[in-house]
């Protein structure tokens, strides 16, 4: 991108423009997005070294079950649905709530609350059904690695629940506010990163697992 | 007051009212993700693709999904607020698949030459 391109740019003058430094510090909102970018990302470093370690250790089964024998691919289709509902009615809230319509917001943190439920309650039932016949995390590296990775966006699925029932509570108690506004920009930043790990995941895990 | 505009936009601190979607656009990518998370289920489970090919085919559903949750849900566009965003992204995507294929490939190498072990 050269100046001349930059200079082309309809209405817009050049000491303007907006990520180059242009017309002073950008609005606060945009920063707090950025630094919570940031800890996304480096939570996907995290995730990227569970992927490598289950990349290496899925054929290390020690004799017992493989992924073909334990998924159920039903079931995770409908942990997906449930996911990906629940990444849409968090967008839909977080745009009613820059709209300050707080009754509309609460409604759609209630159905991003229960689909990110069913969702835990589904992966928590698979994950009990496997302990009971014997295909725990103990068994052998495959399902060491399994429950490492698949446990861990669990659990971050978990605080997300637990933080976005902290965040109603805000909604509640102080209202639509600037402050309060930014915070639900990064749980929406955050819920939605979660949905992309979980694209991740139901490829690699499950659906090249199984086949 | 357009042109006052421009400078407002600049204001530490102030909050403006800046819509960076509308119902459409999570409408658009939801309908996309669901089709793409389709295509992964039945192209797995179906000879729909030439088998070999299936892996590839399932990353490539895999990518085109990440996408549409980035650009859709997450709002990275190509206009001047993301791209900051853009270029931390660049970079984590880079350290990604150093840490995932070198880790893959380290070990394969590693497997590769080991002693041929007694069975136990």
């Amino acid at each position: 991108m050269t100046i001349a391109a930059i200079d082309r740019a309809p209405s817009v003058p050049t000491e303007l423009v907006r990520g180059r430094g242009g017309g002073g510090p950008a609005p606060k909102r945009i920063v707090v997005a950025f630094g919570f970018w940031i800890f996304i990302l480096s939570d996907m470093i995290m995730f990227s070294a569970l992927f490598a370690a289950h990349a290496v250790l899925r054929g290390n089964t020690a004799g017992g079950p493989t992924g073909a024998e334990l998924f159920n691919l039903r079931n995770v289709f409908i942990e997906t649905m449930c996911l990906l509902l629940s990444s849409y009615t968090c967008g839909l809230g977080a745009l009613s709530a820059e709209r300050r319509q707080p009754a509309r917001f609460l409604i759609f943190a209630a159905f991003t609350f229960v689909l990110g439920a069913a969702f835990l309650f589904i992966e928590a039932t698979e994950f009990a059904r496997m302990v009971e016949i014997g295909a725990g995390p103990s068994h052998s590296g495959f399902l060491s690695a399994f429950f490492t990775l698949v446990g861990m966006h669990g659990l971050h699925v978990t605080s997300g629940l637990i933080a976005l029932v902290y965040l109603v509570a805000q909604v509640i108690a102080k209202g639509l506010r600037a402050p309060v506004l930014r915070r639900l920009l990064c749980w929406s930043l955050f819920w939605h990163a979660l949905d992309i790990v979980w694209v991740g995941v139901f490829t690699l895990v499950y659906l090249m697992g199984a086949s | 007051m357009d042109g006052d505009h421009l400078f407002e936009d600049r204001t530490p601190g102030v909050e403006e009212y800046e819509p960076t979607a509308n119902y459409l656009t999570y409408t658009v990518g939801l309908g996309l993700a669901i089709l793409a998370t389709i295509a992964s289920f039945v192209v797995a489970q179906t000879n729909l693709l030439w088998p070999p090919g299936i892996p590839v085919g399932l990353i490539v559903l895999a990518l085109a999904q990440i996408g549409v949750h980035l650009v859709f849900f997450l709002h990275l566009g190509s206009g001047p607020d993301s791209t900051n965003n853009i270029l931390a992204l660049a970079f984590g995507v880079l350290i990604v698949f150093l840490v995932i294929t070198g880790s893959v490939w380290i070990i394969a190498n590693l497997n590769s030459n080991m002693m041929p072990m007694p069975v136990q």
